[in-house]
This record gives structure tokens, C-alpha cells and sequence, in this order.
């Protein structure tokens, strides 16, 4: 009994995060991604569906679900199916660990914001979700059966496993300040200003840079570099089943967001102390006040992404390589030693 | 992998090399255009108003004392599509010859502006009206009452050309 209660409760989380943040996180990413892009561009952008163009994203879907499905001749079908399925599917599961807040008294009960924040390798299971979304793009490539497409999943995989380990090294050094994969404990350490980024600046750059690899944004949108690979990995895709990678793109953009913000920005930290409120832990005010302060830390990441996609160009695929293993892989192997030097001394 | 080496002149500064400060400046140069003026017009709100170097429809320019057009079928010869029609008639008043039918076919006018140039009178002119929509081929086939402008409307476009042109323009009665 109380294992189908708990089931139902992480189903009906799951089924609000699902509503009430990704779908309309993506969506409103994309009405802000066209927004900025033409104020950057001294355009006025998208302003003509619903008041401010809000609809916008609305419209999009529904252009794009009415749109004729093609699936190309020579195409693999069941993995030119498969592909945008799994690139959805593994960027929303990365929303699981994520913590929003900290907990709500429901029944006397705590009830933790996130659909299961207290997962005790938080951080390793969204290093292997995120590693794995290349599948979707790389199947996707294969499966199409054109160059183009092929060409850019295979520079996916590759940027993929370039950048990961520069990842994975700079957080390393965040689990030995930390000392836990638990994304829960992680945010409760930051309280009052002890923001991560303050302890491990060099693997905040780090995470960032790789970050954008990852999400594949530009500087390093290679694996749909439209002057050279027609669209990339989506070239033979139409309809909603482009819309999915869409969608999967600007969910990782708000996951890798997500993810800085909880490791290296304090999470769902209210910037001050919620006593001078005379706000109790565990209320519903807190929750609120904590889920907003987290949103809008989030906000702030999504608009750099964007801000940077329209202000640097896109790398050369050399230039990706090089930076990769022979400046982001050497440096964040130094900041794990220097962290585990200063550690040592203190 | 086959990439040039860059020249000497190309090669990049330490500091440049470290590409964070040059985002940086770079992302500070994209936020001021961010928040800065838009260049948008926003169009059925806000009209677009070109100064006198437009070449929009071609018009006859109407006198107070008449049309300037003395039919002498220039235009009519120069203009490269084919696109107007001129027959001549001719009055008792001091100036003899004018239009019977003046027609410019807009579906065929590629406004290149030589009607304009080679007009003696200067008669034709290209005005600044750039919404031209047809519901049929019938009406894209414009005549003499939709072609007459009055001058005052014109002034810009006429001042422009006699600034710009290359030859004496004719004497008029309101110049001396």
C-alpha cells in the first residue's frame, strides 16, 4: 500500500514537471531564443500571434504537427522513428533529480520538490543521461541515410566524448568540496551565500564550456552546422518529429541550466536568510518563494545560452578538438589537483 | 588534417588566444544591441516614407494649368518591357499635341526609372507610392485619370531629378 502511494506520488510529479516546466520551459526558450536573436539583430522578432507574439511557440507546434510526415526512401524506418524518441525521452528524464525546491509538510509528511531529488547518485545519473541523448542525434544521422545527416551525428558522438570527460573531471572536483552525488544535500550545503562557484570557479568555466558542447549550442552547434551539413542530424526530419528534436534541444538547454544552477549556484536557494520573513522551512511560502528563486537563477542561464548563441560563431571542427582535449581536459585535471592540494592543506 | 597555418599577421596575442575576454567583449558589444533601437518598421501600422530618390509608380505630373505630357511618345519608345502605351492628339491651345491615351501596364513596368530619364517635358516622374495591388490584370493596366498626380505631391521626386540629372531642365512659366 504505501509503495503504490509513493508510486502515485512520484507519477503525479512527474506528470507536473512534465506540464508545468518542460513544456512550457522549451516553448517559452524557443519564444525567447527568436526574441533575443532579433533584438541582437535590431529586429523586433516574433510579435504578432497573441499579445507580445506569446502564442508564438503555440503556433509553431501546430504548424509543425500538421505538417506532412516524410520519412525518406532509402531511410532505416524503425530507427528513423526511434531516434527523435530517444532524444525526448532522455532529456526529459534528466528533469527526475532535478531539485526545484526543498520540501513541502503535506499530512506531517515531507514531500521534496523534484521528482526524485533524493536520489543518492543525482549527479551520476545526469552525467549518463546527458551522455546519453548522442544516441537519438547519432541514430538519427545513420538512420536517415544521407551524408549530411550521417556527418553530423557522427560529429555529435564525437564532440560528445571529447567534452565529457572535461565534464565529468570538473565535477570531480565539485564532489570533493561537496563530498556527494546528492543533488538534494548538495543545494542544502549552499545555504546563505556558500555558493559552489565561489569554491570552484575554473570547473564552474569548465562545466560551462562543456556544458554547451553538450546541449550542442552554438560555438559548438557542429552536428547541425547549416552552412556546411544542410541541417545535420535533422536534415531528413519533418513535421513533429523535428519538432521532438526541437523540443529535446531546448529541454538540454534548460536541463545543463538547471544542472549550473544546482551544482554551482546555490539551486533553489533564496539569496537571504527566509527567517527575516518569518517563513518557516517546509511551508508552502518557502516552496513558492524557493521554486521562484531557482526559476529565476534558471532564466538567467537560458538568456546566456542564447546571448552567446548570437554572439559567437561557430568553432571549426579542429578548433572544437583542440579545445577540448588540449585545454578544457588539461585544465580541469589541474583543478582537481589544486582542489585536492588545497584540501590537503586546510 | 589539411588546415593553413596562419601568417604571421594573423597570428593571435596571448590574451586573444585566452578567448574569454574577447567573448566577453564580444557578448558586451551583442547586449548593447540587445537593448538598443530596432530598425523594424512594423508594416501596416507604420508606413514606410522614402525620401525623393525612390522610384516607385510611374505617374504623369498634372500642371495647374494641365498635364505636362505632350505625347511625344519617348517613354513610350525607351521603355524596355513595353509597358506604356501613347496616342497622340491634338488641341487648338498653345501646346497642340497631349495624350489621347496615356496607359502603363504595371505588371510589366520593371520601374527602372527610363521613361523619367528620357522624358523632354518632364512629365513622367516616379512618385513614392509603392503599394500597388491588383485584384485583376484589367486594373494593373493603368490609365490617364489614375496615372495624373498633381505636381504639389511630386515636389520631392522633382527636386531630386534636378539635382541629379544631366541635362538642362526645360524653362517653365513658374521658374522665371
Amino acid at each position: 500500500m504505501e509503495l503504490l502511494v509513493d508510486f502515485l506520488i512520484g507519477f503525479l510529479k512527474a506528470l507536473i514537471v512534465l506540464f508545468l516546466v518542460i513544456l512550457p520551459g522549451a516553448s517559452g526558450a524557443v519564444y525567447f531564443e527568436r526574441r533575443i536573436a532579433a533584438w541582437i539583430q535590431m529586429r523586433i522578432g516574433p510579435n504578432r500571434v497573441g499579445p507580445y507574439g506569446l502564442l508564438q511557440p503555440i503556433a509553431d507546434v501546430i504548424k509543425l504537427i500538421f505538417k506532412e510526415d516524410i520519412i525518406p526512401a532509402a531511410a532505416d524506418k524503425r530507427f528513423h522513428f526511434l531516434a527523435p524518441l530517444i532524444s525526448i525521452t532522455i532529456t526529459v528524464a534528466v528533469f527526475a533529480v532535478i531539485p526545484f525546491g526543498h520540501y513541502v509538510v503535506i499530512n506531517g509528511e515531507p514531500v521534496y520538490l523534484g521528482v526524485a531529488p533524493n536520489v543518492h547518485v543525482g549527479i551520476l545519473y545526469v552525467l549518463a543521461m546527458t551522455s546519453m541523448g548522442v544516441y537519438g542525434l547519432t541514430l538519427a544521422g545513420w538512420a536517415s541515410n544521407n551524408k549530411y545527416s550521417l556527418l553530423g551525428g557522427l560529429r555529435s558522438s564525437a564532440q560528445m566524448i571529447s567534452y565529457e570527460l572535461a565534464m565529468g573531471l570538473s565535477i570531480v572536483a565539485l564532489l570533493m568540496v561537496t563530498g556527494t552525488p546528492n543533488l538534494m544535500e548538495i543545494v542544502e550545503q549552499q545555504t546563505g551565500w556558500r555558493w559552489n562557484v565561489l569554491y570552484q570557479p575554473l570547473g564552474f568555466l569548465i562545466f560551462l564550456v562543456a556544458s554547451f558542447a553538450e546541449t550542442n549550442r552554438t560555438p559548438f552547434d557542429l552536428p547541425e552546422a547549416e552552412p556546411e551539413l544542410v541541417g545535420g542530424y535533422h536534415t531528413e526530419y519533418t513535421g513533429m518529429k523535428f519538432g521532438m528534436f526541437f523540443l529535446a534541444e531546448y529541454g538540454n538547454v534548460i536541463a545543463a541550466s538547471a544542472m549550473m544552477t544546482t551544482l554551482f549556484f546555490g539551486g533553489w536557494q533564496v539569496p537571504f536568510l527566509p527567517e527575516l520573513l518569518g517563513l518557516q522551512e517546509g511551508s508552502v511560502a518557502l516552496a513558492l518563494l524557493q521554486v521562484a528563486s531557482f526559476t529565476i537563477k534558471v532564466a538567467i542561464f537560458v538568456f546566456f545560452f542564447i546571448w552567446v548563441r548570437w554572439t559567437v560563431p561557430r568553432f571549426r571542427y579542429d578548433q572544437l578538438m583542440r579545445l577540448g582535449w588540449k585545454v578544457l581536459f588539461p585544465l580541469s585535471l589541474a583543478n582537481v589537483l589544486i582542489t585536492g592540494l588545497v584540501m590537503l592543506i586546510n | 588534417m589539411n588546415v593553413n597555418q596562419p601568417s604571421e599577421r594573423q597570428k593571435m596575442t596571448f590574451w586573444e588566444k585566452l578567448y574569454l575576454p574577447e567573448i566577453a567583449r564580444g557578448l558586451g558589444i551583442t547586449f548593447k544591441m540587445l537593448i538598443g533601437p530596432k530598425m523594424t518598421i512594423q508594416y501596416p501600422e507604420e508606413k514606410y516614407h522614402p525620401g525623393g530618390y525612390y522610384r516607385g509608380r510611374p505617374v504623369l505630373v498634372l500642371d495647374e494649368d494641365g498635364e505636362r505630357c505632350v505625347a511625344c511618345g519617348l517613354c513610350s519608345r525607351v521603355c524596355p518591357p513595353l509597358a506604356i502605351e501613347v496616342r497622340a492628339g491634338e488641341t487648338d491651345r498653345e501646346k497642340e499635341r497631349y495624350p489621347v491615351k496615356f496607359e502603363i501596364n504595371m505588371l510589366r513596368c520593371i520601374f527602372c526609372g527610363l521613361c523619367e530619364e528620357v522624358c523632354p517635358e518632364e512629365a513622367i516622374v516616379m512618385s513614392k507610392d509603392l503599394e500597388m495591388v491588383f485584384e485583376n490584370r484589367e486594373s494593373a493596366i493603368l490609365g490617364k485619370e489614375k496615372l495624373l498626380v498633381p505636381v504639389a505631391q511630386l515636389q520631392d521626386r522633382l527636386e531630386y531629378l534636378r539635382m541629379h540629372q544631366y541635362y538642362e531642365p526645360p524653362a517653365r512659366a513658374q521658374d522665371a
